[in-house]
């Protein structure tokens, strides 16, 4: 067997999986998403249980395992919990390296989400820092209708 | 030696072509919400969370991971078991071997599905050796023709025979007010719905939906203080047997469904199916499979399902019903659709399946199909296994 | 628990790429290792698990190309899509449960086949998160960013893992790569994402591993010492990042206590003997120490530049060299199994822990930012 592959290159065949999705985003995302392109608000949603302000929204609380109730505006500005500075980046990637993605905790939000940071430069970047949303131009109802988060200068 | 089991609560969606209304992880709840109501039980008393689907279908990676905000597993044990469309009966089979185990004393157990996410067929191409066969292969319904087909050529059955099938099944739907498709059909609708793959029309498959069942599992030591009736398990077999499509070659039969019957006979001790167990939920993708695979299953020899068909044998009523949820053809969420038959035999056993309720159910079987012609079964009893 | 061993074990080369095989072939070597080591052949075997995973494996439904090659025909089988620790312990259950005495159970990958930033970004949730591009490099940098702030952890103590595992790895007879690196090395590599550099990132691997699992029955008449599983638990954290507390691996600290007190054990820093733990990152070793209870939170750090967790420290952790030597992904929590197990039996070779091994844990991991942990604890009795 080892003669045999010492005179051949096995062959690679190339090819992609290509299925279309179409994922229903359900009544509490829908409304999130369109509040972020129609008005520009971000939502959170209560649980009466543990009182967080689930950011992103959800239909009911992972940690109660109850019925979120409220919807509650939560603002667009906030702080930076965690970052990572991207310097190889991927095709996948809203924009291009070197970017900073950031878990990021919204005023009048309990739990944090993550999202990108342009418009600073990366020694700039802090635990703490505040940031605000920058919504983009041409909104489709998709989490990039936030384009990413800027420093906020007070 | 290990635990008895029992299922001691189930709680499923309403089965519909698509729900615009929820989210995948919205579904998964709903189904597990109503599972616990059934056994009157919190999330806190679960000890572990069992689920399933096929990932193609909704593209999405580390679905035991993911699902968390809907299934219930924040700070559980959360494990997740695909292997196609026999996932539902799977993940039943894990529920029975994690409790009997004593490693769990209440398992949830959830299968789901969102069909309507994605291109169900080219989905399931993905199934197939990129190499040596996923060129050819057209998904599902063509892949069942051919077993149509050969049987047909083989025993001499007809669409007529199959169609009686799905008028069947479509009768039984219109109890379940679970099922998704709730209207009957006439043999001559079935036969001159659209052709899809000779001799398959569209009224012989099964749709594809969106949809979840959720199942408690519990261990002997507080299955009765959860419900006054508990379904046990009696017994599971099952085959997954080879590795490409073009390795079947027998397809007038079920080879996975001939052994694993065999083996769930045996550990039952039971010689005359037909005569002795008292329903069966069938995961029948396509109505040919009501002929063949209860030939298969030892109820009636090879070429004689038809005149079981034609004799009511298995309609609500007959000696032995089959399907009376409506089966796969009425309601087809992939990743549920095995558990749904478990479940379907539990509320049989319990006594609570409402319109389609058979009498004096002692003893049910549920069986999944799907991958490469695999067959998954279990049997499950009113009284407590010795 | 009733008594379970193992009775045998198999894991193929790992490398980068193994052209030569598809993944059901590296399967089939593993599973004849194993059978083999167990002096037994595949009648002896009552049933058969695989663990796979359909983005890995770029096929749904993957487990229909493995069953035959894990002799799965004319048996009752199941697969189990996570982490091969995870699947091994539905292999576990499934004697417990009293239906079989004997288990296989396999777990395999060849992330060669795929692309690894796109496999992991499908780990997003479509609706929330996954048009942001992220993946599991990505994430676990945001991750060991919180962790290292909260407890003021450095990138040069971080790199000892790198150091040290892949200095290990050297004496691995299957790593894929093993490597005599020092900290200015892992400090000098490329940047990927901060903190994150290359030698701070195990390799992605093609490898399989088998393991055979029995009821004592069914241990007694084989050909090594039977390892004995003395305790296992698994559970899951939140999904969203923003949900979980990042510097802390809650769902690891609860599988943890649970297969403790299953074993019997109530200090893991003393009693355990050896850990073989899926450190997929360099901080994440660091914190999976804390998580297992073998220092106190934030104390990861100060356990390895300790030497406490070198191959001949009091509490080794990957004496085999861990993920940084082989990362067949899904398969990695199998063959921390498998290593742990080897070194409870006292043939890892090279690897082997001077001191005798009583107890020895194994670790897996599922899910992004370690969501999901499974914990084994093996004993020689």
């Amino acid at each position: 067997m080892e003669d045999f592959w010492s005179n051949v290159q096995p062959i690679v065949y190339e090819g992609r999986i290509k299925v279309p999705y179409s994922w229903q985003a359900g009544e509490t995302a829908s409304y999130f998403l369109t509040q972020l392109r129609d008005q520009g608000k971000i939502w959170g949603k209560h649980c009466p249980r543990c009182t967080k302000v689930l950011l992103p929204p959800r239909k009911s609380c992972p940690f109660c395992f109850v019925d979120t109730d409220k919807w509650v505006e939560v603002s667009d500005e906030g702080v930076v919990e965690t970052f990572t500075l991207v310097r190889e980046g991927t095709p996948l990637q809203p924009l291009k390296a070197p970017f900073a993605y950031a878990v990021i905790l919204l005023d009048g939000a309990s739990t944090g989400f993550v999202h990108v940071l342009s418009e600073v430069e990366p020694d700039e970047i802090k635990e703490g820092m505040r940031i605000k949303a920058v919504f983009a131009e041409k909104r489709k109802g998709s989490l990039l209708d936030i384009a990413y988060f800027k420093p906020v200068h007070s | 030696m290990g635990k008895r089991v029992a299922i001691v609560g189930t709680g499923q969606t309403h089965h519909r072509s698509i729900r615009r209304d929820v989210n995948g992880q919205e579904l998964i709840h709903e189904a597990a919400v109503r599972a616990l109501k059934d056994a009157e039980l919190t999330i806190d008393d679960i000890g572990g969370v069992v689920i399933g689907n096929m990932d193609h279908f909704e593209g999405i990676n580390y679905v035991d991971c993911w699902s968390i905000d809907g299934s219930g597993g924040y700070l559980k044990p959360t494990i997740k078991l695909t292997t196609g469309g026999t996932t539902g009966a799977t993940l039943a089979v894990a529920g029975y071997h994690m409790v009997a185990s004593g490693m769990f004393e209440k398992l949830l157990v959830i299968g789901w599905e969102k069909n309507s996410e994605s291109d169900t067929t080219g989905a399931i191409i993905t199934c197939t050796d990129p190499i040596i066969e996923r060129q050819f292969v057209a998904g599902a319904i063509s892949g069942l023709a051919l077993e149509a087909q050969a049987y047909m050529h083989r025993y001499g059955a007809t669409p007529r025979d199959a169609a009686r099938v799905s008028v069947r099944d479509r009768r039984h739907a219109c109890n379940n007010p679970h099922a998704q498709l709730r209207g009957e059909i006439t043999i001559e609708d079935v036969l001159n719905s659209p052709r899809l793959a000779d001799p398959l029309r569209l009224l012989d498959m099964c749709p594809r939906s969106d949809g979840a069942c959720a199942v408690v599992f519990a261990s002997e030591d507080v299955a009765e203080k959860i419900c006054p009736t508990p379904a046990w398990v009696l017994a599971t077999a099952n085959r997954h047997m080879f590795s490409d499509y073009t390795d079947v070659v027998e397809m007038s039969s079920l080879l996975s469904m001939v052994e694993a019957s065999k083996e769930l006979w045996q550990k039952l001790g039971i010689r005359e199916p037909l005569k002795e167990v008292d329903v069966i939920e069938l995961y029948q993708p396509y109505s040919w499979a009501g002929l063949i695979w209860i030939e298969d299953m030892g109820l009636c020899k090879k070429g004689e399902g038809p005149k079981l068909l034609w004799d009511g044998v298995t309609d609500m009523g007959g000696e032995l019903p089959i399907n009376p949820s409506g089966g796969v053809v009425a309601t087809n969420p992939i990743g549920a659709t095995g558990l749904i038959r478990c479940a379907e035999i539990a509320l049989q056993i319990q006594g609570k399946a409402g319109a389609r309720q058979v009498s004096d159910v002692k003893l049910g079987v549920a069986t999944g199909f799907g991958g490469n012609w695999w067959t998954d079964m279990l049997a499950f009893g009113k009284k407590k296994p010795n | 628990m009733e008594r379970v061993a193992i009775i045998g074990m198999g894991q193929t080369q790992h490398a980068a790429q193994r052209t030569e095989v598809n993944f059901p072939e590296l399967v089939y070597e593993a599973v004849s290792l194993a059978l083999k080591d167990a002096g037994i052949g595949i009648d002896g075997i009552d049933n058969v698990i695989t663990t796979c995973n359909d983005f890995w494996d770029g096929r749904t439904i993957s487990s229909m190309a493995t069953g035959d090659v894990s002799g799965a025909r004319g048996k009752n089988v199941s697969a189990v899509e996570g982490d091969g620790a995870f699947g091994a312990f539905y292999g576990l259950t499934r004697i417990l449960s009293g239906a079989y005495g004997t288990t296989l159970v396999t777990a395999y990958s060849k992330g060669s086949e795929s692309v690894p930033y796109l496999i992991t970004n499908a780990a997003f949730d479509p609706i929330y998160m996954r048009s942001l591009g992220l993946d599991m490099v990505t994430s676990c940098a945001l991750q060991a960013r919180r962790y290292m702030k909260r407890y003021g952890i450095s990138e040069e103590e971080c790199a000892l893992v790198a150091v040290k595992n892949r200095g290990n790895a050297l004496a691995n007879p299957n790593a894929h790569q093993g490597m005599r690196i020092t900290v200015e090395d892992v400090m000098r590599s490329r940047r990927i994402a901060d903190p994150l550099k290359l030698y701070d990132i195990s390799p992605v691997s093609d490898g399989a591993g088998c393991i055979i699992l029995a009821r004592e029955d069914r241990a007694k008449k084989i050909p090594h010492r039977p390892v004995w599983v003395k305790g296992v638990s698994f559970c899951a954290d939140a999904y969203l990042l923003g949900d979980r507390e990042l510097s802390e691996c809650r769902a690891l600290e609860k599988a943890a206590q649970a297969a403790y007190k299953m074993a019997g054990i109530q200090d893991p820093r003393k009693e355990i003997d050896v850990a073989e733990i899926s450190e997929a990152f360099t901080y994440q070793e660091l914190l999976w120490t804390e998580g297992l209870g073998f220092c106190e939170k934030g104390g990861g750090k100060k356990l390895i530049a300790s030497g406490a967790t070198a191959k001949n420290g009091d509490i080794p952790v990957n004496p085999s060299g861990g993920l940084m030597g082989a990362h067949p992904v899904i398969a990695a929590g199998l063959i921390r199994i498998l290593e742990a197990a080897r070194q409870v039996r006292g043939d890892a070779g090279d690897m082997q822990v001077k001191k005798q091994v009583q107890l020895a844990l194994a670790h897996g991991v599922n899910g992004v930012c370690g969501q999901s942990h499974c914990v084994w604890v093996l004993g020689r009795d």
